[in-house]
C-alpha cells in the first residue's frame, strides 16, 4: 500500500514535506495503525500518537485522505491508495502526525467539565431512574480525540474563544444529569457570542465522530435552553 | 549534572484509575502532587476496561463482602494474601458509591440504584452458588466513564499533570529512601528530576510482553522496569491471566459481561463445552479455568473456522435490545474487528493475554515492601505502588473479572492516603544523591551514541514473540527452560538497540527504545518464575504438574504456597509466605478449587 504522510520536525525541516512510504502488508494488517506502525519500523522518525487500537483511548486521530478519524479503527480494506495523511487541522504541529492539543483541552476545561451536587453526598448512591439515565447516552462517550472540533471551521476562526462541539457535547452532558444542580451556571457559562453561538450547525462534527455522536444535536439541546429561560 | 530539579510533597507516575484516585486523595488534601503520564490521562488504559467493578451493594439480591471475599481467595487460588483480600472487598461498596457521588454514570435498576450483573467466579453463599450480580457497570465501557470521571474529579480539584512525561528511573539515596524519579518531557526531549518526599507508581501492566494481547502500546511495564532497575525485586510474574474471549486475529478485547448477560463459548461442534469443564459455573467460571478450557479444545481439534484455532462466543440469543443497550461497544467491536455483528452471528474468540496478577510488591496499605532486617516485608520509606503495577496480592495466581477496576480505585485511594500519613510525619525534602540521574543520563546518552545497533521494533518482536511461544496458557517445562535461555539473549539484545532518530522533539522513537528496556525486565522476570514454579495454580499451568491425590489441579501447597520474589541482580529468585490471616474475618484455608 501507498501512504503519503506530511512530515515535519521543527529540529530539523523548513517547512512541512510530503513523505512517500511503500507498505507491504500481511494478510493479519486490518487497520490503517497496523500500516502506520510498519511504517514506523521503515523509518523511525516517524512521530504519531497510538495506545489502545481499538478506538477507545482517542489517540490517533489524524486527517485520512482529507477527513478526520482514528486511524486504528479505520480499515485498510475501505481506504482509496495512497493514502494521504495530514496531522489534524487547526492545531499546531508539533512534529508529523502530532498536534499540540493544548487549546482543545482548554476548552474542555472551560466548562467546568465535572458533577456539581453541592448537597450533602447521601449514605449509599444517588438515585437516577433508568429514563435519567439513558439521558447520558450519546453524550458520556465522547472519548477527547478532537475529531470534531479540529473539523470546525467556527473552531478554525475561533479556537480561543469558542468552546467547540467537543466541549459543548460535555457541556450537555452534565446539564443532562438529573444529578447535577449547576444547569444555570453552565448556561450564564456559554451565554457569550462566541462560546456556543459561533456554532452555525454545518455539522462536520456529526460526519467524523469515530464513536458516532451528534454534537450539534447536544448544542441544539443547550440553545434551547438558553432560549426556554430567556423566555 | 545540571539538570532541572522540580520539588514536589508527591509525585504519582500514572493517570490510570489507581494513579488518578491517589492523586485526587493528596491533591484534595492541598498537597502538592504531580501526575506524570506518557499519555494524557484519559487515554490511559483503564479505558479500555469494559465489564465492571466488583462491589458487594447487594443491590439485585443478598449478597456480602465476606462473599466477595471468599471467591477472590478461591479465584486466587489461595496465592492471595487475605488481609489484602479483606481488605479490598471490604472497601469496594464505599469507592464505588464514591465515584457515583463523583458522577460516573452507572446503569441504573427501576428503584434507582446502580444495576449489577454477573462475572466469572463471583458466587453466593461462600461459593456455593447460584451466581451473583456484582458488577456495577456503564454499559460495557465501565473503565472509560471511571477514567474520565476520576480525572473530570482531578481537574475540579486543581490536580498538576505531567503531560507525556515518560519517568525513567526510581531515585533511591543510600539509606533506599525513594526521593522521586527522573523523567523525560516527550515534547522537547529534555530531562529534569522530580523530586518528591513520597513517591507512588501507578503504572499499569505489561501486556506489551506478549505478541497476541488486548493491552494498549503504551502498557509496557515502566514501574516494574524502573523498580527492578532500583534494586526492588518483583512479585509473583509468572501469573499472568489469559482473558478467554480476545478477537480472534486481533486480540481485541471482548468482555466477560457477554458471558454474564447470557452469552455462552461453542465450539465447532456447536457444543457448549464449559459444561463439561466446570458443571456449575459453566461460562462464568473463573477465566484461568476458562481459557484452559478453550485451550484444551482447540488443541484436541474441536477450535471452528478453516484452521480450527479459535471458538465461537454466541449472544444472539440474547436479542438485539439487550445487547444494544448492555453491550453496545462490544458489537462495535465485533463489527470493526471481526467483521460480524453478534446480534445475528457468534464471534470468533481466543484466549488473549490481559492482566499481569503480579507487580511491585506492596502491603494493602500500598506502601511497597522489600524483604530485610525485619523480615519479608519491610517497608521501603516514601515509595508505593497501587492498580496493576503493584502486587498487594489481592489476585494471586488468577484475577476475578471486575475485581481490577475495584483494584485501582481500593489501593488508589489508600495508598493517597498512606502518603498524605507519611507526609504529615516526614516534613521536609531528603538530600538528592549526587548520582540521581546518572542511570538515566547513561541509558539516554547510549542511545544518542549507539552506532549501528539493532532495531528496537525487531528485538521487541522477537521479545514478544518468545514470551508467546514459551510462557502462554499452558506450560511446559522444556519450553519454560529454553525460554528462559532465550529471553537472556534477547535480553543482551536490548542493550545494543539503536534508533536512527536523534530529534530532541517527540522522539517516539527514543521512547518506544526506553520501553523496551522495561519490557525486558518484565518478560525475564515472568519467564523466570514461570521456569522455577513446580506446581499448577491459577493462571500458572504446567505440563508435568497435573491432578493428583493431595495436589488438586496440580496444585503442591506443601511446597509452593508462597510468593515469588525475582531480583534483577543477578537474575535470582526469592521466595516469601502468603499471608493467610484475614484482619477481622475468618481465615479460608486452602481446598480444592472447582466451579
Amino acid at each position: 500500500m501507498h501512504i503519503r504522510i506530511l512530515r515535519y520536525d521543527p529540529d530539523r525541516d523548513a517547512k512541512p514535506y510530503f513523505k512517500d512510504y511503500d507498505v507491504a502488508l500481511d494478510a493479519s494488517d486490518r487497520m490503517l495503525l497496523d500500516a502506520l506502525v510498519k511504517v514506523k519500523a521503515m523509518d523511525d522518525s516517524f512521530a504519531f500518537r497510538r495506545s489502545c487500537r481499538e478506538g477507545v483511548c482517542g489517540s490517533d486521530a489524524m486527517t485520512i485522505n482529507g477527513k478526520n478519524g482514528l486511524a486504528c479503527i479505520t480499515k485498510l480494506a475501505d481506504l482509496k491508495g495512497p493514502v494521504e495523511l495530514r496531522p489534524l487541522p487547526g492545531l499546531p504541529v508539533i512534529r508529523d502526525l502530532i498536534v499540540d492539543m493544548t487549546q482543545f483541552f482548554k476548552q474542555y476545561h472551560s466548562i467546568r467539565p465535572y458533577l456539581v451536587n453541592d448537597e450533602p453526598p447521601p449514605e449509599k448512591e444517588r438515585r437516577q431512574s433508568p429514563e435519567d439515565r439513558e439521558a447520558l447516552d450519546g453524550l458520556y462517550e465522547c472519548i477527547l480525540c478532537a475529531c470534531c472540533s479540529t473539523a470546525c471551521p467556527s473552531f478554525w476562526w475561533n479556537p480561543d474563544k469558542f468552546v467547540g462541539p467537543a466541549g459543548l457535547l460535555q457541556a450537555y452532558r452534565f446539564i443532562a444529569d438529573s444529578r447535577d444542580q449547576a444547569t444555570n451556571e453552565r448556561l450564564d457559562n456559554l451565554e457569550d457570542p462566541y462560546r456556543l453561538f459561533r456554532c452555525h450547525s454545518i455539522m462536520n462534527c456529526v460526519d467524523v465522530c469515530p464513536k458516532g455522536l451528534n454534537p450539534t444535536r447536544a448544542i441544539g439541546k443547550i440553545k434551547a435552553l438558553m432560549v426556554k429561560r430567556s423566555v | 549534572m545540571g539538570l532541572a530539579v522540580r520539588q514536589f510533597d508527591a509525585v504519582v507516575v500514572g493517570a490510570g484509575g489507581a494513579g488518578l484516585r491517589a492523586s485526587l486523595q493528596l491533591a484534595e488534601a492541598g498537597l502538592k502532587v504531580a501526575v506524570l503520564s506518557k499519555v494524557f490521562p484519559t487515554r490511559s488504559h483503564t479505558v479500555a476496561a469494559q465489564g465492571g467493578i466488583g462491589a458487594a451493594l447487594g443491590n439485585m439480591g443478598p449478597d456480602s463482602w465476606q462473599w466477595h471475599m471468599y471467591d477472590t481467595i478461591k479465584g486466587s487460588d489461595w496465592l492471595g494474601d487475605q488481609d489484602a483480600i479483606e481488605f479490598l472487598c471490604r472497601e469496594a461498596p464505599k469507592v464505588v458509591i464514591e465515584l457515583e457521588h463523583f458522577g460516573l454514570p452507572f446503569d441504573r435498576n427501576d428503584n434507582g440504584t446502580i444495576y449489577q450483573r454477573p462475572f466469572g467466579g463471583h458466587m453466593q453463599n461462600m461459593g456455593a452458588g447460584p451466581a451473583v450480580q456484582r458488577s456495577c457497570c456503564a454499559a460495557d465501557r465501565t473503565g472509560h466513564a471511571m477514567l474520565h470521571t476520576l480525572y473530570q474529579r482531578n481537574v475540579r480539584a486543581n490536580t498538576q499533570f505531567f503531560v507525556e512525561w515518560m519517568a525513567l528511573d526510581l531515585i533511591r539515596d543510600a539509606s533506599g529512601q525513594v526521593l522521586g524519579v527522573t523523567a523525560l518531557e516527550m515534547e522537547t526531549g529534555e530531562v529534569s528530576i522530580l523530586q518528591a518526599r513520597a513517591t507512588l507508581f501507578a503504572t499499569g501492566g505489561a501486556g506489551r510482553i506478549f505478541a497476541a494481547s488486548t493491552n494498549a502500546f503504551i502498557n509496557t511495564g515502566d514501574g516494574l522496569g524502573m523498580a527492578a532497575r532500583a534494586g526492588i525485586p518483583l512479585e509473583d510474574l509468572e501469573f499472568y491471566q489469559f482473558h478467554p474471549t480476545g478477537v480472534y486475529g486481533a486480540g481485541v478485547l471482548i468482555t466477560e459481561a457477554v458471558r454474564g448477560e447470557g452469552g455462552y463459548l461453542l465450539n465447532k461442534g456447536g457444543e457448549r463445552f464449559m459444561e463439561r469443564y466446570a458443571p456449575t459455573a459453566k461460562d462464568l467460571a473463573s477465566r484461568d479455568v476458562v481459557s484452559r478450557a478453550m485451550a484444551t479444545e482447540i488443541k484436541e481439534g474441536r477450535g471452528a473456522g478453516p484452521d480450527a484455532d479459535y471458538l465461537l462466543l454466541k449472544l444472539d440469543h440474547l436479542g438485539p435490545e439487550v445487547i444494544e443497550k448492555r453491550l453496545p461497544g462490544i458489537r462495535e467491536i465485533a463489527k470493526k474487528f471481526a467483521n460480524v455483528d453478534p446480534v445475528r452471528d457468534p464471534i470468533p474468540v481466543v484466549p488473549t493475554a490481559h492482566y499481569q496478577m503480579g507487580g511491585i510488591p506492596t502491603n494493602y496499605h500500598g506502601e511497597v515492601v522489600v524483604p530485610g532486617r525485619d523480615g519479608p516485608n519491610n517497608v521501603v520509606p516514601g515509595f508505593y505502588a497501587a492498580g496493576e503495577c503493584a502486587c498487594a496480592s489481592v489476585h494471586g495466581a488468577n484475577r476475578l473479572g471486575t475485581n481490577s477496576l475495584t483494584d485501582l480505585v481500593v489501593f488508589g485511594k489508600a495508598s493517597g492516603d498512606s502518603m498524605i500519613r507519611f507526609l504529615q510525619e516526614n516534613p521536609g525534602h531528603q538530600t538528592l544523591p549526587a548520582d540521581a540521574a546518572e542511570r538515566s543520563m547513561a541509558r539516554l546518552a547510549r542511545l544518542d551514541g549507539q552506532k549501528g545497533g539493532e532495531s528496537v521494533y525487531e528485538v521487541g518482536n522477537d521479545l514478544r514473540r518468545t514470551m508467546q511461544a514459551h510462557c502462554g496458557v499452558f506450560r511446559f517445562p522444556d519450553l519454560l527452560a529454553e525460554g528462559v535461555k532465550k529471553i537472556r539473549a534477547v535480553s543482551e539484545r536490548v542493550a545494543r538497540t539503536g534508533i536512527a532518530d536523534k530529534s530532541q522533539v517527540f522522539n517516539t522513537a527514543r521512547v518506544e527504545a526506553l520501553e523496551l528496556d522495561n519490557l525486558i525486565e518484565v518478560a525475564r522476570a515472568t519467564m523466570v518464575s514461570a521456569d522455577a514454579r513446580k506446581e499448577s495454580r491459577g493462571a500458572h499451568d504446567r505440563a508435568d504438574c497435573h491432578d493428583r491425590p493431595g495436589f488438586p489441579n496440580g496444585r503442591d501447597d506443601q511446597n509452593w504456597l508462597k510468593h515469588t520474589l525475582w531480583y534483577k541482580d543477578g537474575d535470582r529468585l526469592e521466595y516469601k509466605p502468603v499471608n493467610l490471616k484475614p484482619l477481622t474475618a475468618e481465615m479460608i484455608p486452602p481446598k480444592a478449587r472447582a466451579y
